[in-house]
């Protein structure tokens, strides 16, 4: 090697450490809100792309099994509005992962939608990417048969039934998918189900930031202004990545993190504080430092990545599980309370028998749960103390059965032996039950469950996503 | 007698995904967590018991650095499912909160 390619590979290197990258997370959930003032202030202190995650499973399977976004639509407008303006006005890119909170078709759609609604009122012109993550049942029914489909734990039983039976599946993207819409010049990029980290460590890699610095500033981005001290309200989080760590500091004045505030973010719905698996590999953050440069600022390095052996994707899919009918009531009679387990127990027979006789539905085909608030309805199976302390309890009568109009025809016959169900004290009709509405009962409509808590083992990371392109 | 909360600035409970919980004690000060840790209040046999989980399913980590003793323990029923009672998996910490601290 001569030594002008030595200098130069030199100065290469040399370049890239110098070169910062700054990272901006517009607020924790795109529904959830920021302050316009503290997006502005982070564009303007030089930020290279806005990122911002609309979605979670943690509002349960509901949203991916009914393909209906979480919304609310006039918020979620109201924050992309904000987003694209200071973005495009910046001439940075914008990346949205997990539209529509599930990220499954329609759910892309719908944020597609309101993204050209704002281009049309505001005549803005930009050229839109969309990455689609919903996996076709067929393809994922070929990766079971070829062994692609690896469990994790704990994990529901999962096969090609499940997989035909299912309602949707998605796939959660890493970082590759939204570096070619990046490298393809998208503006604005709006992704199905994404890691929520790796809306913020997809163009830093693509910069040249080690990707140990890049998914850890990602986790701490993700959340927004989770990671400070003390959270008054939604809003924007910043980081500036270089090649051997990221500093931390809120757009926002009113705002601060600490080491402890941003250390203590990567606990945060995490099972193993020290370990962030991402698609393609772990984050452990094992030797992580943080350090104040600033009362606001933390300085964050010390993570090390660690490649998977082979690359996976989450996946997830929701099924459905029936349709669910429910009726509130309070119980106060002293004497009902005293003994809500045997009155529980012998009304569940009395209804049985009744749904049997009346419906012709047999027993087993539906679920009966009776939550009792006051004494277990919170924690179900894992509560340990069954005793009723208070005055009254709170009941809820949870029916689902497989179609709407079974749940709702089984309810009433639910209700009604409940409210004159005897107890061994009184003798003549009594009614036990409080309902506060008129109608007792309420149709909730389809219940869905969570199908798979798997990874699909793939060669090329772009493989399952779909990118479409636009120009507004 | 002195209870858990007392020595703490959060006890919080919450989904780690919609399979497994995760639960984080954060101590105010580093004599309220070094007491608890020494007392060996919290260990994996107790999260075992309290929710009914097998020891061997408890991850758990005393986290020095950020006053912290965390555990994370597989969902019996997982969030959302016909029989879930807390979706976000917010309020399983209950138990732990009142904890006699000898």
């Amino acid at each position: 090697m001569d030594r002008t390619t030595l200098d130069a590979r030199t100065e290469l290197r040399l370049e890239q450490a110098l070169e910062k990258i700054r990272a901006v997370a517009a607020t924790g959930n795109l529904s959830t809100g920021f302050r316009e003032e503290s997006l502005i202030r982070a564009v303007n202190q030089g930020a290279h792309f806005v990122g911002c995650d609309a979605g979670s499973t943690d509002s349960g399977p509901y949203y991916l099994g009914s393909g209906s976004p979480r919304g609310p639509r006039q918020a979620v407008k109201r924050n992309l509005t904000l987003i694209l303006r200071e973005t495009l006005r910046a001439g940075i890119p914008a990346i949205v992962g997990t539209a529509g909170h599930a990220g499954g078709r329609p759910h892309l759609q719908w944020t597609v939608e309101i993204v050209r609604e704002l281009a049309r009122e505001n005549d803005w012109h930009f050229k839109l990417a969309a990455i689609d993550s919903e996996i076709d049942p067929a393809i994922l029914g070929a990766a079971f048969r070829n062994g692609a489909i690896k469990p994790l734990f704990p994990a529901p039983v999962f096969d090609e039934q499940v997989i035909s039976e299912a309602q949707r599946f998605v796939a959660m993207m890493g970082i590759e998918p939204l570096q070619g819409a990046l490298a393809g010049g998208a503006q604005i990029i709006i992704a199905g189900r994404c890691s929520d980290v790796a809306i913020y460590a997809a163009l830093p890699v693509m910069r040249g930031i080690p990707k140990h610095v890049a998914f850890h500033a990602g986790k701490i981005l993700e959340c927004g202004a989770a990671s400070v001290a003390q959270r008054l309200y939604p809003d924007c989080m910043a980081a500036e990545l270089d090649s051997e760590g990221f500093t931390v500091e809120p757009p926002n004045p009113e705002l601060r993190c600490t080491p402890q505030s941003v250390a203590a973010h990567t606990l945060y719905e995490n099972a193993d504080p020290y370990t962030l698996v991402e698609p393609g590999g772990s984050l452990d953050t094992t030797a992580a430092r943080y350090h104040a440069v600033s009362d606001r600022a933390v300085r964050v390095e010390g993570g090390r990545f660690v490649p998977a052996q082979k690359y996976t994707v989450r996946i997830e899919g929701a099924s459905l599980a029936g349709y669910r009918s429910i009726v509130i009531a309070g119980i106060r009679d002293p004497l009902v309370l005293k003994q809500l387990g045997s009155f529980l127990t012998t009304l569940r027979a009395t209804i049985e028998r009744k749904i049997v006789d009346n419906l012709a539905t047999p027993t087993g085909s539906y679920t009966l749960n009776f939550r009792v608030y006051g004494r277990d309805g919170t924690m179900g199976a894992l509560e340990s103390d069954l005793k009723i302390e208070g005055h009254e309890i709170g009941l809820i009568i949870d029916v689902v059965a497989s179609s709407q109009t079974l749940a709702s025809d089984i309810l009433p016959l639910v209700w009604h032996t409940g409210l004159h169900h005897p107890i061994p004290e009184y003798q003549g009709l009594v009614s036990n039950f409080a309902f506060p509405f008129s109608p007792p009962g309420i149709d909730v409509g389809p219940v869905y469950r969570f199908c798979c808590n798997h990874v699909w083992e793939i060669d090329n990371p772009c493989e399952p996503f779909h990118t479409s392109w636009e120009e507004l | 007698m002195a209870e858990l909360w007392q020595f703490t600035k959060l006890i919080r409970s919450k989904n780690a995904g919609p399979f497994e919980l995760t639960f984080d004690i954060m101590f105010k000060d580093f004599e309220s967590y070094d007491r608890v840790v020494k007392i060996r209040l919290l260990t994996p046999e107790l999260v075992g018991r309290l929710y009914g989980v097998p020891e061997a399913a408890v991850q758990f980590f005393e986290i020095k650095e950020i006053l912290t003793i965390k555990f994370s323990i597989p969902r019996k029923v997982f969030s959302g499912d016909v029989d879930d009672s807390d979706v976000y998996g917010g309020q399983f910490h209950g138990p732990l909160v009142r904890l006699p601290v000898r």
